[in-house]
């Protein structure tokens, strides 16, 4: 039995969304070289998120393999009527991984994944145009799966890992189109909550029906992030509303939607690999984000009607020689936000990935690897009709137009 | 198979080849910030606009800077600056509070801007001291573009003397005008006229039926100021206001025989707050008061004694005194108004006293004391025991009656009619229906993609806290109106503004 590495990994979770509604597909450099896909891969402890049952047909005896992302993303707005543009101003995310996978024995592999699957980093020009709906928002998720993985054969194999989630939440907005102090300063809310936990699963099939094919199945759980009393910070109150907006707490739940995967990988030959995943994010459950404040703001209702949504994913991996491999990849990601429903904190319509990467041997053990993604999305005319100002309906619209561009870096060691 | 690599890696090449090529392709096909603005047929090089506390940007019962750089006008200016517009002066206020000093010492009836105070939920004066001068404000001797003075009425834009302060005492001239006028012996027309625009707003005649309006119908039904000295509640005689709009429009042609401009006007009062937010019937009761007050002598009496007259008083129907009957039930209930119209049964110890209903316009400032034994808004209070509306009728000043309404729009519908037919005589000259704005904000509000605003008062965001004048957010509406007036009719091309940016009302 080999020893297990004591963890320690510098958190920094900040991350923006892209990919449909907040989820952030950036788990592997590997995979991300290869439009993120990886559900029928086996080729590095990546498996650990992509489909736990793959653990056990890694070659190695360990396998650790981490990486950093840096991504860049921009929304842009304007409305065609008012002429009113605003651009978000967001900061640089760098999500992280960190993925260890080791062999038990023949049948048995175990291993741990740190991963931020989910997270939101949005920010806007505060008192901007759409300020009653969001002026900035940071979500983040951090989860930490415990795996296992077993072999029955060397055709089939299954995986399990539960997850545990850490998440926190910083969210300000106006508190309405026009609330203003006597100096004209807009009434805000800041909620704030942080070290908010709950539970999840991860659990993989894989088939290796021939040498070159591969099949994969692998599906996340949803996990209910529960903020239960942390603080919501009132600002530029009137006075006369002092007594009704004072400080409080709130409480809010955020749903991480569970995710199916389907996927095959084929090789080529020796060198070359090819792979598509079908991801199906299960989006409908996020129904409404609500937040129950303890005064006189009361419950705030915000519809968001998702719908699942379906990304299609294709990857090519090629061996160049000894040292050398490189990848290429293209992802279809639909966005589960319905018409009606388009607010700016989580502005992601239709997109599509182009997606490269890179890995290099700098030993014998230990690969160096590299990735990088450009996320388009067409020009979207949306538009939010849902906003509730003592009981008129303010709706909010306009065009979008979002970018991502994301550069990671990783290690992966084996030995 | 040698091949097969060979195509994979071309198509790996040209999806990053793609993904460089769109990543240039970060902006709007059509970016609102490269619009161009063109001025059409028309020429903004001198703007100038003229008119009352409209034009002035006045809110919140005050005339307050930020007001001001909010007004219709500064926001046109803005506009028209990206299309060959100049400078646009304003004669600013010194401060954010509004009040008014008269050599150095406050004046109760030019109090600071009102702001809502929530626990009360009504509004009053923002504290502090104002610090903006009448009498010597350094602004004399020059002209401004924006040449909007609360208050003003028509006939007051050729007034000789309305910005002397030797005037300010015998009523003759107005503070705000004493403020900046060039000259003390100056017309508002003349300053601007001087000024030879090259394109003008006039927006003038609100205060013509408004005071009058605002007052509750207290004021002559018809004044003509060319021969006599009107109260400031009556209503402008149309015939006058006819010779007077048609002696403005002329003092800028004759100042400048190429300007063009844009004729504004007059909405209709049953469109703003100050008569749509306090309801015909705004008392509640439950059985035992309403029995209480149905059993008050007063009301037995005068019940009575209308049963009698009938028959008994020539013209005095059993119809009339059906409905002059006093009667409270439990729920809502409409409140008891003096109404001077009904026939006068005084000699017979009747008072003109009748219930509103849902014809009658109860004034905002009413709200405030109906049902208590407050002051009115003249500074009487009630019998004790009898609060207003309920124990004793409102006050004439509190309520604008059908007969005063149908005055009131008779003269706006014949200025309106004179201001049209003053724009369709010149070709130069455009009308700008301001009225049909006021009216949807009334109906179903205004959606301008961004936001909403209705004439609901406090919420409905488009009037300030005195239910007459917009807030800011309501002037840039007024404002986008009038830009795609202009940009129709002078084939111009001016950029609307986004409301959403603008305040609405303000809170204690």
């Amino acid at each position: 039995m080999k020893k297990i590495i004591l963890i320690t990994v510098g958190m920094c979770v900040a991350s923006s969304a892209f990919s449909g509604g907040y989820r952030v597909a950036l788990q592997g450099q590997k995979a991300l070289g290869m439009g993120h896909t990886g559900v029928a891969m086996t080729d590095s402890s990546e498996v650990v998120f992509f489909n736990p049952a793959g653990m056990v047909f890694l070659k190695n005896d360990m396998d650790i393999s981490g990486g950093v992302t840096l991504i860049d993303s921009v929304t842009k707005y304007q409305n065609q009527s008012t002429n009113t543009a605003a651009e978000t101003d967001n900061p640089i995310g760098t999500p992280i991984s960190f993925y260890l996978s080791t062999k038990y024995n023949e049948k048995i592999s175990y291993g741990v994944g740190i991963y931020t699957p989910y997270g939101n980093t949005v920010e806007w020009p505060t008192d901007w145009a759409g300020s009653h709906l969001v002026n900035n928002i940071e979500l983040a998720a951090v989860y930490i799966q415990p795996t296992i993985s077993y072999k029955f054969n060397d055709q089939y194999s299954v995986g399990f890992g539960p997850t545990y989630v850490i998440g926190s939440v910083d969210f300000n907005r106006n508190l309405s189109t026009s609330l203003v102090d006597e100096n004209g300063d807009r009434s805000n809310v800041t909620i704030k909550g942080s070290g908010i936990d709950a539970w999840g699963y991860n659990i993989g099939f894989l088939a290796k029906p021939s040498e070159q094919f591969s099949v994969g199945v692998s599906y996340r759980s949803k996990v209910d992030m529960k903020a239960r009393g942390e603080s919501a910070d009132f600002q530029n109150i009137p006075s006369s509303l002092q007594t009704t907006f004072p400080d409080t707490t709130f409480d809010a739940n955020l749903v991480l939607p569970a995710e199916l995967t389907l996927g095959i990988s084929y090789n080529l030959n020796a060198d070359t690999v090819l792979a598509f995943d079908f991801n199906r994010a299960f989006w409908g459950a996020y129904e409404s984000l609500d937040v129950q404040f303890y005064n006189g703001a009361g419950l705030s209702s915000n519809p968001r009607n998702y719908k699942d949504a379906n990304i299609y994913r294709f990857g090519v991996q090629h061996k160049l020689d000894d040292v050398m491999t490189i990848r290429g990849g293209i992802y279809f990601d639909e966005s589960p936000i319905q018409d009606g429903y388009f607010a700016p904190e989580t502005p992601r319509n239709d997109s599509i990935g182009f997606t490269a990467g890179a890995s290099y041997y700098v030993t014998k053990n230990l690969e160096l690897d590299a990735s990088f993604l450009y996320l388009t999305f067409d020009e979207f005319n949306g538009s939010y009709d849902y906003y509730d100002q003592s009981g008129t309906i303010i709706s909010f619209s306009g065009d979008y137009k979002s970018t991502v561009m994301a550069i990671g870096f990783g290690l992966n060691y084996k030995y | 198979m040698i091949l097969m690599n060979n195509q994979i890696i071309k198509l790996a090449g040209l999806a990053i080849a793609c993904a460089v090529i769109s990543a240039c392709d970060t902006d709007f096909d059509n970016p609102v910030g490269d619009k161009a603005s063109s001025s059409g047929t028309a020429d903004f090089s001198t703007f100038v606009t003229i008119g009352d506390s409209l034009t002035a940007g006045y809110a919140d019962s005050a005339l307050y800077l930020s007001g001001q750089e909010s007004s219709y006008p500064s926001v046109l200016a803005a506009q028209f600056a990206k299309a060959g517009g100049g400078s646009f002066a304003q004669p600013l206020v010194s401060d954010n509070l509004g009040g008014l000093l008269f050599g150095g010492n406050p004046n109760p009836d030019f109090d600071n801007r009102l702001v809502l105070d929530a626990e009360t939920e009504s509004p009053e004066p923002i504290a502090g001291t104002p610090t903006t001068e009448v009498i010597g404000s350094g602004l004399n001797g020059m002209t401004f573009n924006n040449m909007g003075v609360p208050g003003a009425k028509s006939f007051h834009l050729a007034a000789p003397n309305y910005g002397d302060a030797a005037g300010l005492a015998g009523g003759t001239a107005n503070p705000y005008f004493v403020r900046f006028a060039s000259a003390a012996a100056t017309t508002m027309i003349a300053d601007a006229a001087t000024q030879q625009p090259s394109f003008y707003v006039m927006w003038i005649g609100n205060n013509d039926v408004l005071s009058y309006a605002t007052s509750g119908g207290i004021g002559a039904d018809s004044c003509n100021p060319l021969v006599v000295i009107c109260g400031s509640n009556d209503i402008t005689d149309p015939v006058a206001f006819a010779g007077v709009y048609a002696g403005l429009v002329g003092a800028f042609t004759a100042a400048n025989p190429d300007v063009k401009g844009v004729l504004v006007n007059i909405p209709d009062v049953s469109t703003i707050p100050h008569f749509t937010t306090v309801p015909y019937n705004p008392v509640p009761l439950d059985q035992a008061t309403a029995d209480a007050l149905n059993s008050n002598p007063n009301y037995i009496a005068y019940n009575g004694g209308l049963q009698s007259a009938v028959g008994a008083v020539p013209g005095f129907t059993q119809e009339e005194a059906d409905a002059r009957t006093i009667s409270f039930v439990a729920g809502q209930n409409a409140v008891v108004i003096d109404d001077e119209s009904l026939t006068d049964l005084t000699g017979l110890g009747l008072p003109s006293m009748r219930q509103a209903t849902a014809e009658d316009f109860i004034v905002l400032p009413a709200g405030a004391y109906i049902g208590t034994e407050d002051q009115n808004s003249v500074g009487t209070t009630p019998p004790a025991g009898l609060p207003w509306g309920i124990g004793t009728p409102l006050a004439d000043s509190d309520v604008l009656i059908p007969s005063e309404i149908l005055v009131i729009n008779t003269a706006r519908l014949a200025y309106n009619a004179t201001i049209e037919a003053a724009a369709d005589a010149d070709d130069n000259l455009i009308f700008f229906d301001v009225a049909a704005i006021m009216e949807t904000l009334s109906t179903e509000g205004i959606d301008y993609g961004t936001g909403f605003v209705g004439n609901t008062y406090v919420t409905g965001g488009a009037f300030s806290l005195d239910g007459v004048h917009p807030t800011a957010r309501g002037y840039a509406v007024i404002a986008n109106g009038m830009i795609d007036t202009i940009n129709a009719d002078f084939d111009a091309s001016i950029l609307r503004v986004d409301p959403g940016a603008s305040t609405t009302v303000f809170f204690k």
